[in-house]
């Protein structure tokens, strides 16, 4: 059964091939050549913003690096238009006769070689601020405004703070389970605000700054990390798994990588509402080791839907290395497999990261088409608190990252280097969220749990017979048995 | 999802009665407290849920692969008659064409009109966006359904066999059937998810997949299983206008049965189940291809004078426990009739409920009929015997009436 299906779509295939004129631009993409413009978007030392129209024919230097990357070719000879009716084969040069395959022209070489399972050099990083938060010159950057940037700094202070402080809660026995972010505080500040409120999120679980950017408040975190009956998920997830439909921020699922695929489904919703904004989806560098990952890549490319693939390299999935994770030269090298622009960033530099979003939200939008940014960065926390990551790595490394190298403190560098910030600024920021925190901590904890009544709603939009019957048999019990249940959960 | 109980009321198990004087009428509604749309104005049954009469015309063979009647179809009777596929396809597009955000994803859907021909001609008709044609990983465009499904789309996402929807396991339970509970009720997940399943002509084990086992667990899904054009086209249309994901199960040697279906729209509950045979012996439920089976094996039964009440359960999660309990008020004995493996199959969750609500009212043990425990064999005649055949289920009556 399988193999006729196959049979029917290779078929499907050459009939497409055959009748190019009925159908839309996007099966043409079967008659393109190999090349792809959209390829020789993948980025490396050449500037982000530059988005020339490459034409299939006459590549400039940058397909010239393609073509030496993904065919071994002894001579390559650029005025062989690749693209053009190639029905004659040029006698001169009998090593470059082209055949047209399902998937479009190649070249055909005598020689046989293998592509090597590296390149010399690896993907170069984007970053715009030195190790001590000075600007490079002549750098592409945008230019902030001071009130953006110092509303960046401060909510990656919060986050920063609020990571502490909640942890702490947590190893008192306040809470029952957290996650920092500690090291990614950038990614998530900065990434939140090169984006518009009404791009959807999809997060993992480590990017609780987007919410906090988009004007989730303390106090709502703190609820629904006690599940009590204020919080939006009324008490039925996980601490850490906020969501926002007001917000465009979907629930955190504790399931990894399947909200990679979602986001390509809302991009897709997006396509085909014709609307201005994009999806943004974040994952670890062990996500993208899943199906998920690799599938959803995939069709977000085949599809051409407006999508940032966010990847947070931090080095670790709770204790795997990326060197046992993956043997590509890290995830950017992915997307161009794929056939998805990409680019590598300093993770831990908050402007490198604003520039790359924005930058990449203008392309997703404009060309309806996906982006994979990459960011190093580092998990300076461990990876929840299930985990105490020095049984894995050493204590030295762990403090290399959260010293001077941490993204707050470099931000902070550039920020108080152009006069917009201080250590009296810092040391009362500081102390003003610590407060805050601790307060939405005591607050919460007094709030009421959602009602047992509670337990039973949502399963469907109207619940059925049995899931009555069931609630029903649970308040008889609980009402029997009374002192057995906690006295502080309401019925 | 409309509780079963709106509207009944005080109703009875003389419903059953009204229902059998109504069998004649071609064409009944249901109550307004479900989603039916009348458009020709016919008379209502006022007690009556149930939808009648489809039950004369329907084909009796195990596999309908002949499409004809034994009912004569002529040329002055309401209604057209069509295939089960081309009913799906015509609910799927009167719902396209309603409702804008409906759109539906799978594997060779757009324009090689899908491996059944359910999606056939949509492609051309409204785009290969909103009809579109994924790439091999049925997690991921589950997934992707999801995600759509979420920002506000109605899709409708086919498994080009149910089997293959395996693969999206992770998907259906943990995101599909969850996010909506997890999230607070703030993202709904309208999804379809359909396909055909059940054994085939000899289409090997891992096509030969009866997936509702195994997703009858999964809290916050509905399941319904279709099995003539009539209830094929009404259960499409309500699944699709359901907001809770549905996962429809079609089967794949039904597609070509043929039936008269009314002309004008109507859409069925997807938590009743259908009356195919009103009787006084024995209650026998059964769905999807059985249904067949056990008419034909009603046949035989009858010629031997008993009185088989047959239900089609047809919405397999929830089951319909109002109607199934009536009849076993009535008959005082069950049978079920069911394609799944005996472990963990509809059937055991059957039984189990049936025994839990309405043990006192039987007068003999439930007997369950099911596929064995095995993977269904290529070899046709070893494939015959993995099915409940006519034969198994007259002698199980004979046995359940002694």
């Amino acid at each position: 059964m399988a193999s006729s299906c196959l049979t029917k779509s290779k078929n499907f295939i050459i009939y497409n091939l055959k009748s190019k004129s009925s159908f839309t631009d996007r099966i043409s993409a079967f008659t393109n050549s190999l090349f792809h413009h959209r390829l020789l978007h993948t980025i490396s030392p050449l500037p982000v913003r530059k988005h020339a129209a490459y034409s299939r024919v006459n590549r400039t230097d940058d397909s010239q690096r393609f073509f030496e990357l993904a065919y071994v070719q002894r001579r390559l000879h650029s005025t062989v238009s690749v693209s053009s009716d190639v029905t004659q084969l040029p006698v001169e040069s009998p090593s470059l006769q082209i055949l047209d395959f399902p998937g479009g022209k190649v070249k055909f070489t005598k020689k046989l070689s293998f592509t090597s399972n590296s390149t010399e050099e690896r993907v170069h990083c984007y970053r715009v601020l030195d190790d001590n938060g000075q600007l490079f010159t002549d750098v592409d950057s945008l230019e902030i405004s001071k009130e953006l940037a110092i509303k960046m700094y401060t909510n990656m202070v919060t986050l920063e703070v609020m990571d502490t402080v909640f942890y702490e809660s947590q190893r008192q026995g306040r809470i029952s389970f957290y996650a920092t972010t500690t090291g990614e505080e950038a990614i998530n500040i900065a990434s939140a605000a090169a984006l518009n409120d009404n791009d959807f999120v999809f997060p993992q679980y480590r990017e609780p700054g987007v919410l906090l950017w988009r004007g989730f408040t303390l106090q709502e975190f703190a609820n629904q990390l006690f599940g009590n009956k204020h919080e939006y998920g009324k008490g039925r997830q996980m601490p850490i798994h906020y969501g926002s439909r007001k917000l465009n921020y979907f629930t955190v699922a504790s399931t990894v990588a399947t909200q990679i695929p979602h986001a390509v489904g809302a991009a897709y919703s997006l396509k085909m509402e014709k609307q201005d904004s994009c999806v943004i989806t974040y994952f670890g560098d062990g996500g993208t080791s899943t199906a998920d990952f690799h599938a959803a890549m995939n069709f977000a490319a085949v599809l051409e839907v407006p999508v940032i693939f966010f990847c947070r390299n931090n080095g670790w999935a709770i204790s795997t290395p990326v060197n046992e994770q993956f043997r590509s030269d890290g995830v950017v090298v992915k997307g161009k497999a794929y056939g998805v622009p990409s680019i590598r960033i300093d993770g831990n530099d908050a402007l490198a990261i604003y520039n790359a979003v924005y930058e990449a939200r203008k392309m997703a939008i404009k060309e309806q088409t996906p982006v994979l940014i990459e960011a190093l960065t580092y998990r300076a926390g461990h990876h929840t608190t299930s985990d105490d990551s020095t049984r894995y790595r050493s204590v030295e490394e762990i403090e290399r990252w959260r010293g001077d190298q941490n993204p707050v403190k470099r931000f902070r560098a550039w920020i108080e280097g152009r006069g917009w910030w201080n250590g009296v600024a810092e040391s009362e920021y500081r102390s003003s969220i610590r407060k805050q925190v601790a307060q939405v901590i005591q607050v919460a904890e007094r709030v009421e749990k959602p009602p047992v009544a509670d337990m039973f709603n949502d399963v469907y939009d109207v619940p059925p017979t049995n899931l009555n019957e069931q609630e029903a048999f649970v308040q008889k019990t609980v009402k029997k048995h009374r002192q057995d249940y906690p006295s502080d959960v309401p019925l | 999802m409309a509780s079963i109980f709106q509207g009944v009321g005080a109703a009875t198990s003389l419903d059953t009665k009204k229902f059998q004087l109504s069998s004649l009428r071609s064409v009944t509604g249901r109550k307004a407290s479900c989603v039916v749309m009348r458009s020709g104005g016919a008379k209502m049954d006022s007690g009556s849920n149930r939808i009648s009469g489809r039950a004369d015309q329907l084909v009796t063979n195990a596999v309908a692969t002949k499409a004809d009647t034994p009912a004569a179809s002529t040329a002055s009777k309401p209604g057209h008659e069509l295939l089960l596929f081309e009913a799906l396809r015509e609910g799927l597009e009167e719902e396209m064409e309603r409702d804008a955000r409906v759109c539906v994803m799978g594997e060779d859907v757009g324009h090689y009109g899908g491996s059944y021909k359910v999606t056939k001609g949509l492609a051309e008709k409204y785009g290969d966006l909103r009809v579109l044609d994924t790439p091999i990983a049925e997690n991921s465009f589950t997934g992707m359904g999801i995600g759509a499904a979420m920002t506000g789309l109605r899709p409708i996402i086919e498994g080009m066999n149910m089997g293959f929807l395996l693969l999206a396991f992770n998907q259906i339970s943990n995101n599909c059937g969850m996010l909506h509970y997890t999230s607070g009720g703030q993202f709904k997940i309208p999804v379809v998810i359909r396909g055909p399943g059940g054994v085939g002509r000899q289409l090997g084990a891992e096509h030969s997949q009866r997936l509702e086992s195994y997703f009858q667990s999964i809290p916050g899904i509905q399941m319904v299983a279709c099995s003539t054009p009539y209830n094929a086209k009404g259960l499409m249309k309500a699944a699709i206008r359901s907001d809770n994901p549905v996962i429809l199960f079609e089967h794949v040697l039904l597609y070509n049965l043929k039936e008269r279906i009314p002309d004008e729209e109507y859409v069925l509950n997807l938590e009743e189940a259908e009356m195919v045979r009103p009787g006084e012996h024995v209650t026998i439920l059964t769905y999807s291809r059985m249904r067949y089976h056990v008419m034909q094996a009603a046949k035989t039964l009858v010629n031997k004078g008993y009185d088989p009440e047959v239900i089609d359960i047809r919405s397999l999660k929830p089951f319909d426990l109002y109607t199934i309990g009536n009849s076993i008020k009535k008959t005082h004995r069950v049978l079920i009739v069911e394609e799944c493996m005996r472990t963990g199959g509809i059937g055991a969750s059957l039984t189990a409920a049936i025994t839990e609500n309405f043990h006192d009212y039987l007068d003999a043990p439930i007997m369950c009929l099911s596929s064995q425990d095995v993977p269904t064999p290529y070899a046709g005649t070893l494939e015959e015997w993995t099915v409940v055949q006519p034969p198994q289920i007259v002698a199980a009556v004979e046995q359940l009436c002694r």
